[in-house]
């Protein structure tokens, strides 16, 4: 009895441990094939069959990258649409969060559905047509702008979710003790909001470093951000596998490790917006 | 009596409850002007300018309907419509099946299971453009390392994203390990807000773990999976940058799904009027498979 209790045990955690290792098969496999390509050369690159674990291991991949474009440059204008879009995001999501989950206004967390919906090539021509007028194209502002279409809408989700959890009764008592409104989010509810801020501030970062669109539409030269610079790339380099291999990396490489700081959060953040 | 007093009280407590309430919406003004100024003044942009035979560089003028009536008899418009909902299906229906399957998986607890879970999330993560990327290098019909894995079990090497007949099954596949991660989170949301009682309850009865799931979890998990299936459809119905960057929409325009058409309308051949009315029709088409998708959540909140 005791021993076909110990075998039952031990099938279940076979069968476990088969389960993980095949959902992650296919995900670590182009990770690692996107690792293996950057760091061989050409020649391993287009070998019959596929060379897996090449015999030599080069960086002169990455080093292509960076000499043939400035990735610097393409680097700091994602740094700057990015940061500015989560900033901004952050200044106007968060208040209006603790509003939406305070006056418990549930259509305008509709409306937030909608802007999700509204497929993000019909903000372009209206905004391009803008942005020609005003002479804003070729600056990296009109990108910075539109990203707001996209992380706004995350910020405040999110805040939502994180402010109906929080008790009340702290803002209450402020509020006897004379604090106004304002007081009461800014003292009471703000500081309690950290988590959700960040992890909302990170979510909205990722999404905004990773949006390739608005980009692709209103960058010109000089300010192309991280996924128009990896794009073009491949337009004008289709069979330098390494270069372009070490590209992605290169691109992905921020919000890889992003994720791998605050996996946790991310995971609990993403649930919760998820209830709604 | 009763009754009107009933109703002035309550009215009166509603009128109390929005004065409450009525401060709060300050907070939310600021978000709501910007989102407004980028969201609502661009669809109304759009609207004016699918009535008007607009292309850049030369006059507008008014058409009325008439963007609409050739939308209706175009072959490649309707063609794309098409293709957008092939590849929808696909691409909504294997990652909530598979990101279902995975939170069963990762709900259980074992050592380590944090560590794995991060590792399967990093698709999601990952730079959709660069992703793409690596696919299309690893679709190559000649040196793509997927066809050498198809031959190393016995299977004949496919054309994958270069081939009419299998380009949108190839891309729904990138789709399907970019976003089952995030199906996995939702569901995995779900579950972890089951109360143990039933379960206990069950185990007393007897139940097996497949009468479990089937009576239990599943119905209980339902709501978290309407919510899922209504982002991943508008995803999926919106997606853009797997396939312009892997494939176009070629070959020809045999993957060129409404996002894609939209695109190619736009800003190669400048043919702005037409493309705002593709806009028009494409979030026509979204909204009302969003509110299919509501009423169905609604259906399943009822019961």
């Amino acid at each position: 009895m005791v021993a076909r209790r110990r075998l039952r045990k031990l099938v279940d955690q076979v069968a476990l441990a088969a389960s993980v290792a095949l959902l992650l098969a296919p995900c670590l496999f182009v990770f690692f094939w996107m690792l293996s390509l950057s760091v061989k050369y050409d020649i391993d690159n287009t070998a019959w069959p596929p060379v897996f674990w090449p015999e030599e291991v080069t960086f002169e991949n990455f080093a292509k990258v960076f000499e043939e474009s400035p990735m610097f440059l393409y680097f700091w204008n994602s740094v700057q649409v990015t940061g500015s879009a989560t900033l901004v995001s952050l200044l106007l999501g968060v208040p209006a969060g603790y509003g939406i989950a305070k006056a418990k206004a549930n259509k305008m967390a509709g409306m937030l559905l909608l802007s999700r919906m509204t497929p993000g090539l019909s903000y372009l021509i209206p905004l391009f047509t803008m942005f020609q007028i005003l002479g804003l194209i070729g600056t990296v502002w009109p990108i910075a702008l539109t990203h707001l279409v996209i992380t706004l809408p995350i910020v405040v989700w999110i805040m939502i979710g994180f402010f109906e959890t929080l008790p009340h009764e702290l803002e209450e008592a402020a509020r006897i003790d004379g604090a106004t409104l304002w007081q009461a989010f800014l003292y009471v509810a703000l500081p309690l909001a950290r988590p959700g801020i960040v992890v909302s501030a990170i979510l909205s970062f990722i999404t905004s470093w990773n949006n390739f669109i608005f980009g692709a539409v209103f960058a010109g030269r000089t300010t192309r951000t991280m996924p128009v610079a990896v794009y073009n790339m491949l337009t004008f380099e289709s069979f330098a596998w390494g270069p372009l291999a070490a590209a992605a990396i290169v691109v992905m490489l921020p919000v890889i490790l992003l994720t791998i700081v605050i996996q946790k959060e991310i995971v609990q953040g993403l649930a919760s917006g998820g209830v709604k | 009596m009763a009754g009107a007093d009933v109703a002035i009280s309550t009215a009166g407590a509603q009128a109390a409850r929005e004065r409450r309430l009525r401060p709060y919406l300050l907070f939310i003004w600021p978000a709501l002007i910007v989102c407004s100024a980028v969201i609502i003044f661009p669809w109304l942009f759009t609207v004016w300018m699918s009535l008007h035979d607009f292309h850049i560089g030369s006059p507008m003028t008014f058409i009325g309907l008439e963007n609409y009536k050739q939308l209706a008899g175009n072959r490649r418009f309707l063609e794309s419509i098409g293709h957008t909902f092939y590849f929808t299906v696909l691409s909504v229906a294997l990652p909530m099946v598979l990101g279902t399957l995975a939170a069963l998986v990762f709900h259980k607890k074992f050592r380590g299971r944090g560590f794995y879970r991060t590792l399967f999330i990093m698709p999601m993560m990952a730079t959709p453009v660069a992703v793409s990327l690596i696919w299309t290098m690893m679709f190559h019909p000649q040196l793509g390392v997927l066809n050498y894995l198809l031959s190393l079990v016995g299977l004949p090497p496919s054309q994958w994203v270069y081939a009419p007949g299998t380009v949108i099954p190839s891309l729904a596949l990138v789709e399907v390990w970019l976003w089952t991660p995030f199906c996995m989170i939702i569901v995995l949301g779900g579950l972890a807000s089951l109360p143990s009682e039933p379960y206990e309850a069950a185990l007393i009865d007897g139940a097996n773990q497949w009468q479990m799931f089937w009576n239990i979890t599943f119905p209980l998990v339902a709501p978290f999976l309407v919510v899922a299936l209504i982002i991943r459809t508008i995803d999926a119905l919106k997606a853009f940058e797997t396939i312009w960057v892997i494939c176009n929409g070629g070959p020809g325009t045999s993957s060129e799904t409404l996002n894609v058409y939209l695109y190619n309308q736009a800003f190669a051949y400048n043919q702005v009027g037409t493309a705002s009315a593709v806009v028009v029709v494409f979030f026509a088409i979204i909204v009302a498979l969003s509110l299919v998708l509501l009423w169905a959540r609604q259906k399943a909140a009822w019961n």
